[in-house]
C-alpha cells in the first residue's frame, strides 16, 4: 500500500524519505486504527468534531482547527525542532553533546521509560472511551474528544521513538502498547492509576486537572533528556498538554461554580438539599480532589528512589526546568528535605538530593496543583460563599513509599486502622457519592445547551461561540 | 602493594609470541632420529619482565613462548619425530615451576593470561598425543615441583629420577597458599587418577613424593636409577615411537617468519586483519579467504606448505588471538568477521576432509582445532558480524559458532545476497576443550537440530534459512542493521567485564565436563579467585611473602 506519508501523516522527522520509520508504520498505523476503533471513544467514529490538528511545528500550524471524523485525524510526528550545539545539562555527561543515537548503554533503560511513558496515552482514551455517551455539552464532547485524539498523538510520539531508535525490539514494544488493555485483568496497561475506571465526567475533569499535569511533569523532565530525540518530542507534546490541563481545571472550576450559584439561589449549603437540586455539593468536590491527589501521587514513584537517581547520573532524565536551576545539576553532594515516618510522627530528614528525585518532581506538582486549586478558590470568593479547597497531606491515602503501611488524615495526623476506618469515608468518595455523581450523567448534546451540574464555559474554542456545533453527528 | 606498577610495565611492553628458534634462551632441543629431546635450562637473567630471577628452572611467560614455538616446529618441521622427551639441563632440579617472584609482582590479569596460555600449550601436548602420533615422556632427572611436574603431568608418561633425593611435588598450598593451577590438581584426578586421599597428601605437603611410593600412587609411571636414566629413557622413547604413526620419510614444512604489521590500528597480516577502535574497546577480527583454492592434491598441498592457506590463515589468526589477550586487554569485544568467497572455503575443506590422514593436513588441522578453541577460551565477548562478501562456510563458520552472538544482515537481493554454508569441518574436526564440535554443543546433542544441520551440509544458506536451523542469533534487515549491531556492541562494551568473562565461560560449554574444561572452568576460576584474595596477595598473604622469611598471616575466615 503506497501511502503518500506526508499528507497522510504531518510531520517533521522526513518520513518521506526515512525507509525505517515508513516500514515500521506500514505495519503499525492499521493495527493503530484497529485499536481506535474498537479501544477509542464509543461510537464515535461516524462523528464530525471540531479537532486541532497540529500539521507543523510552526506558531500557525501547531493548531490547525476543523472538523474532521476521529479516525481520519492526522496523527503526526513532531519534535521541537533541534538546537545546534546542544550540549547536555546534567548529569554525569554534562557539558558533552547531546546524543542523536540511542547510546548502547542505555538502551534497555531508555526503551522501558519510553514505553512507560507511552502506555499511559492509549491507556487514558481506554478509560474514557464511554464518557461520550454522557457528556454534559458539545463543548465538553468536543473537549474530550481532543484530548483522546492528542493522547493517540501522543502514542504515536512514543512509537516514533521506538521505531526510529529501537529496531526490532521497538517495533514489539510498538504492538504490545496497542496490545494492553487498560483494566484488563490479564493484560494490563503497566501503571496502577491507569488501569482505574474514569466512569463520570467529574473524574474524566479530575484526571485531566491532576493525572495529566503529571504527565506535564514527567514530560518535562524528559525534555531535558541528554536523548535529544526524546527531549524535542517531550518539549512538543507538553504544548498539546496544556489543554489537556485547561480542560481539567476550567471542567472543575464550572461545577464548582454551577454549585454555587444554586447554593446562593437555595441559600444553602445543605449537600442533601444540593443534591435535590441536581448539583455536585463542595465537599464531594473536595472528596473527589482528595482521592485524585492521593492516586496520581503515587504515579511519582518512592521518595528514595535509586532508580531515580541513575536516570538523573546518567542523563536520561533530567529535573523539572533543569536548565534553570540554578546548581551544579549533578547533585554529588547535595540534600533535599523529605517526609519519614518515624514511631508515630512524622518528620522530615535530609537525604541525598540525587536520591530523592522522585520527591522533588512530586513537589514541584504539588506546586502546580496548588495554583489550581487557588485559581478555584476564587469562584466560590467571588459569589460570596465561604468554602476554601484544600490538597490533603502528601501521606494522605498512599500505597506507595513512606505512607504506604500507615494511615494519615487530610490534615497530615497519623492515624490507627481503626480510627481510618471510621473516617476514610468523610475523606474519600463513598460508594454513595458516587453513585450520586453517576445518576447525575446524562447526555446534553444541543448546541448550546449545558447539563445542569455544570456552568456553561465563559467563551468558546478558538473564538467560537459556546453554542457552535463543535460535534455533528450525522 | 607493588603489583600497579608491575601492571604499568606489562601492559607498555608488548609480549610477542613469535620468536626466533635460532635464540631461544630456555631450551636445548636436540633431534635424533624419532626422539626430539628437549632440554630445559632456564637462563636466569632472561625473564620476559624485569624484576625477577629465573632460579632452579623456574619459568614464566617468556618460557613457555619457547615451549609453543618449539612444538610447533616438531609438528610441522619434524615429522620425523614421534616421541618428545623432557628433561632438565640443570644438575638436581627438573623444573621447579612458574616463578614464584614473577607471580607476586605480576598484576592478576597478567597471571591470569599466563595461567591460560601454560594450559593451552599443555593441552596442546595432549591433543597432539591423541590425534598426531607424538608422544611425551617427561624425563625427570631433579626435583619436580608445580608448574614443573604439571608439564611432566601433561605427558603420556613420567619417569623419575630414584636418588632418594628427587620427587615430585605440587607444593603450590603449603607453600604459596594457591593451588597447582596450570591442571595439576585436575591431571592427578582425572589423567593419573591418583586416589583423592594421596592426592590430598600429596597436595599438602611441600616435600612431595618420590620413589616407590611415588609409582605406587601412580603420581609417577617408574622410577630409575641415575645409572640407568638416560639409557631407560632412550629405550622408552623408542618403544613410544613405535606406537606412532607418523611418517618416516616425510619432508618437514619449514615455520617461515610471519609476515605482519603491527601499529596503532592493530595488527595486519595477509588472511587476517585486526583493527582495533580503542575508545569503544571493540576489536574488529576478520578472516580473509583465498581468491581460489590452488592445492588440491596431496602433492600440492606440500608445495604449498607453510604458505599453505588454512595453514598461513591459522597461524595469523593464532598470533592475533594471543595479541589480543595479552597485549589488548581492555578491548573487551571482539567482533569477528570474514570477507571472501564461501565456495573457496568449502572446497578447501573438502581438501582437507580428503587428505585428513596425510601427516601434514592432518597438523593443520590439529593447529586449526586448538587455535579455535583458544577462541573458545578467550575472556573477550565475541560477536560474529556476517555481511554479504562474508564467507562464514565450514571452517570459518567455527568462528560464528565460537561466538556468543551471531548477527547475519537479511538480504537476498543480487550482490548483496548474504549466504553461509555448513562443511564436513564442522562435524567433529574441529572440537571445542569439551570435546564436542560447536555445533554439537550448540544444540547439547540432540538429534533433531543437528539432524537438520547436518542435512543442509554443503548448501548456501540464506540468513532465514541459517535462522531457522539455529545457527545464528539473529537476522536483521538493511533498516535494522546498523542500529542492531551497534547497540548490541554498545550495551555489551558497558557491562562489567568481570561478569562478563564469568557468564561467557559458563555459556559457551554447556553441560558435561572433559578434563580440559574442569581445568579452564573448575580449576582455573578457583584458582582466579585465591589469586585476589589477600591471603595470597595481601601484603601478609603467602604469594606475597614467599621467599621473605616472614610467615603469611592468614585470615582464618573459611569462605
Amino acid at each position: 500500500m503506497a501511502i503518500d506519508y506526508n499528507e497522510r501523516i504531518p510531520n517533521n522527522v522526513e518520513l518521506s524519505s526515512n525507509k525505517t520509520l515508513q516500514r515500521a508504520l506500514e505495519q503499525w498505523q492499521p493495527s493503530y486504527l484497529n485499536w481506535w476503533n474498537e479501544m477509542g471513544p464509543d461510537n464515535s467514529t461516524n462523528y464530525d468534531v471540531y479537532l486541532r490538528t497540529a500539521v507543523s511545528v510552526d506558531a500557525n500550524g501547531w493548531a490547525h482547527f476543523d472538523h474532521v471524523k476521529m479516525p481520519e485525524y492526522r496523527w503526526g510526528i513532531f519534535l521541537t525542532p533541534g538546537e545546534a550545539d546542544k550540549k547536555i545539562s546534567f548529569g554525569d555527561h554534562k557539558g558533552d553533546a547531546v546524543w542523536n543515537e540511542v547510546p548502547g548503554e542505555y538502551r534497555s533503560t531508555l526503551r522501558r521509560i519510553i514505553v512507560t511513558q507511552g502506555d499511559t496515552e492509549p491507556a487514558s482514551v481506554e478509560q474514557q472511551r464511554h464518557l461520550g455517551l454522557t457528556a454534559p455539552s458539545l463543548y465538553d464532547l468536543r473537549n474530550l474528544f481532543q484530548v483522546n485524539v492528542e493522547e493517540g498523538r501522543h502514542l504515536w510520539a512514543m512509537v516514533y521513538l521506538l521505531h526510529a531508535h529501537f529496531g526490532r525490539d521497538g517495533r514489539e514494544e510498538g504492538e504490545a502498547l496497542l496490545e494492553r488493555r487498560s483494566g484488563d485483568a490479564d493484560n494490563p496497561r503497566i501503571l496502577t492509576a491507569f488501569n482505574e475506571k474514569t466512569p463520570d465526567w467529574l473524574s474524566f475533569f479530575m484526571f485531566t486537572f491532576i493525572t495529566d499535569r503529571d504527565g506535564k511533569y514527567q514530560l518535562a523532565s524528559l525534555a531535558e533528556s541528554a536523548f535529544d530525540p526524546l527531549a524535542r518530542t517531550c518539549k512538543f507534546m507538553l504544548t498539546e498538554e496544556a489543554h489537556h490541563l485547561f480542560v481539567g481545571e476550567s471542567g472543575v472550576a464550572r461545577i464548582i461554580q454551577r454549585t454555587c450559584e444554586v447554593m446562593n439561589q437555595l441559600k444553602t449549603d445543605d449537600p442533601a438539599k444540593l443534591r435535590a437540586a441536581g448539583v455536585i455539593d463542595l465537599p464531594t468536590l473536595q472528596k473527589y480532589l482528595n482521592f485524585h491527589f492521593s492516586v496520581t501521587s503515587d504515579l511519582y514513584g518512592a521518595e528514595i528512589s535509586s532508580n531515580a537517581a541513575t536516570y538523573y547520573t546518567t542523563g536520561l532524565k533530567g529535573r523539572f526546568e533543569e536548565t534553570k536551576i540554578a546548581d551544579d545539576h549533578k547533585l554529588d553532594n547535595s540534600a533535599y528535605e523529605v517526609m519519614d515516618v518515624a514511631g508515630d510522627k512524622i518528620l522530615s530528614r535530609h537525604v541525598p538530593a540525587l536520591t530523592a528525585l522522585n520527591e522533588r518532581l512530586r513537589d514541584d506538582w504539588v506546586k502546580d496543583v496548588q495554583a489550581g486549586i487557588d485559581r478555584w478558590n476564587r469562584v466560590p470568593e467571588k459569589l460570596g460563599i465561604n468554602f476554601k479547597f484544600t490538597l490533603p497531606h502528601k501521606g494522605f491515602h498512599r500505597k506507595i513509599g513512606m505512607f504506604a503501611d500507615v494511615h494519615v488524615a487530610p490534615d497530615g495526623r497519623l492515624l490507627s486502622e481503626a480510627e481510618w476506618t471510621h473516617q476514610h469515608q468523610n475523606w474519600l468518595p463513598s460508594e454513595e457519592d458516587r453513585l450520586y455523581v453517576h445518576s447525575l450523567m446524562g447526555r446534553c448534546l444541543e448546541p448550546g445547551k449545558y447539563a445542569n451540574w455544570i456552568a456553561a464555559p465563559a467563551r468558546g474554542i478558538n473564538n467560537k461561540p459556546i453554542d457552535f456545533e463543535y460535534v455533528r453527528f450525522n | 602493594m607493588n603489583a600497579p606498577t608491575t601492571q604499568s610495565v606489562a601492559t607498555t611492553e608488548r609480549v610477542d609470541y613469535q620468536v626466533d628458534p635460532t635464540a631461544y634462551k630456555h631450551w636445548k632441543v636436540a633431534y635424533d632420529g624419532a626422539t626430539a629431546t628437549l632440554t630445559l635450562d632456564i637462563d636466569e637473567d632472561g625473564g620476559i619482565r624485569p624484576g625477577y630471577k629465573l632460579k632452579l628452572n623456574s619459568y614464566d611467560l617468556g618460557v613457555d613462548i619457547e615451549l609453543h614455538d618449539i612444538l610447533q616446529r616438531i609438528r610441522f618441521e619434524h615429522p620425523e619425530v614421534r616421541t618428545v622427551v623432557f628433561t632438565s639441563g640443570k644438575q638436581k632440579i627438573f623444573c621447579s615451576g612458574a616463578n614464584i617472584y614473577m607471580l607476586g609482582v605480576s598484576s592478576h590479569a597478567w597471571k591470569v593470561n599466563f595461567c591460560k596460555f601454560t594450559n593451552e600449550t599443555r593441552n596442546g601436548i595432549e591433543d597432539s598425543s591423541q590425534h598426531s602420533g607424538l608422544k611425551f615422556l617427561a624425563a625427570c632427572n631433579g626435583a619436580t615441583a608445580g608448574g614443573g611436574y604439571e608439564l611432566a603431568l601433561a605427558c603420556d608418561e613420567i619417569f623419575l629420577l630414584d636418588d632418594r633425593n628427587s620427587s615430585v611435588s605440587l607444593p603450590e598450598v603449603p607453600l604459596l597458599g594457591v593451588l597447582p593451577g596450570t591442571g595439576g590438581l585436575t591431571r592427578v584426578t582425572d589423567k593419573r587418577k591418583v586416589r583423592r586421599d594421596h592426592a590430598d597428601i600429596f597436595c599438602t605437603i611441600q616435600e612431595g613424593v618420590r620413589g616407590q611410593r611415588a609409582v605406587e600412587w601412580r603420581l609417577v609411571d617408574e622410577v630409575v636409577k641415575q645409572q640407568q636414566f638416560a639409557a631407560r629413557i632412550a629405550e622408552r622413547a623408542g618403544e613410544l615411537a613405535n606406537r606412532s604413526d607418523r611418517p618416516t620419510n616425510a619432508k618437514g614444512i619449514t615455520l617461515t617468519p610471519l609476515k605482519r604489521t603491527i601499529d596503532e590500528a592493530g595488527y595486519h597480516y595477509q588472511f587476517v586483519d585486526v583493527s582495533i577502535d580503542r575508545k569503544a574497546r571493540v576489536a574488529t577480527l576478520s578472516v580473509r579467504a583465498p581468491q581460489t583454492n590452488t592445492a588440491r592434491s596431496e602433492a600440492e598441498i606440500l608445495a604449498a606448505g607453510v604458505d599453505w592457506w588454512p595453514l598461513q590463515m591459522t597461524r595469523e589468526l593464532d598470533d592475533a588471538i594471543l595479541n589480543l589477550r595479552t597485549n589488548d586487554q581492555e578491548v573487551g569485544l571482539w567482533q569477528l568477521k570474514t570477507a571472501g568467497d564461501a565456495n573457496v572455503v568449502l572446497d578447501i575443506d573438502a581438501t582437507l576432509v580428503a587428505h585428513q590422514s596425510n601427516w601434514f593436513v592432518r597438523e593443520v588441522i590439529g593447529f586449526m582445532r586448538r587455535t579455535f578453541a583458544r577462541i573458545d577460551v578467550s575472556s573477550r565477548s565475541l560477536y560474529a558480524v556476517i555481511e554479504p562478501g562474508s564467507c562464514f562456510a565450514g571452517s570459518l563458520l567455527e568462528l560464528a559458532l565460537a561466538a556468543d552472538r551471531s548477527y547475519m544482515l537479511d538480504t537476498t537481493d543480487g550482490a548483496a545476497v548474504n549466504t553461509l554454508a555448513l562443511s564436513a569441518m564442522n562435524f567433529g574436526l574441529l572440537p571445542m576443550v569439551n570435546g564436542l564440535s560447536r555445533i554439537d554443543a550448540r544444540f547439547y546433542r540432540e538429534e533433531q537440530a543437528i539432524g537438520a544441520a547436518r542435512a543442509a551440509l554443503g548448501k548456501i544458506l540464506s540468513p532465514r534459512e541459517a535462522m531457522e536451523l539455529g545457527l545464528i542469533t539473529a537476522a536483521p534487515d538493511e533498516l535494522d542493521w546498523a542500529d542492531e549491531v551497534r547497540i548490541a556492541i554498545e550495551e555489551r562494551s558497558a557491562l562489567s567485564p568481570d561478569a562478563l568473562t564469568g557468564l561467557e565461560a559458563n555459556l559457551r560449554f554447556g553441560p558435561g565436563e572433559t578434563m580440559n574444561t574442569r581445568i579452564f572452568g573448575r580449576l582455573s576460576a578457583w584458582q582466579n579467585w585465591i589469586f585476589i584474595r589477600p591471603n595470597a596477595v595481601g601484603s601478609s598473604g603467602a604469594l606475597k611473602l614467599f621467599g621473605s622469611g616472614k610467615k603469611p598471616q592468614f585470615d582464618w575466615q573459611r569462605v
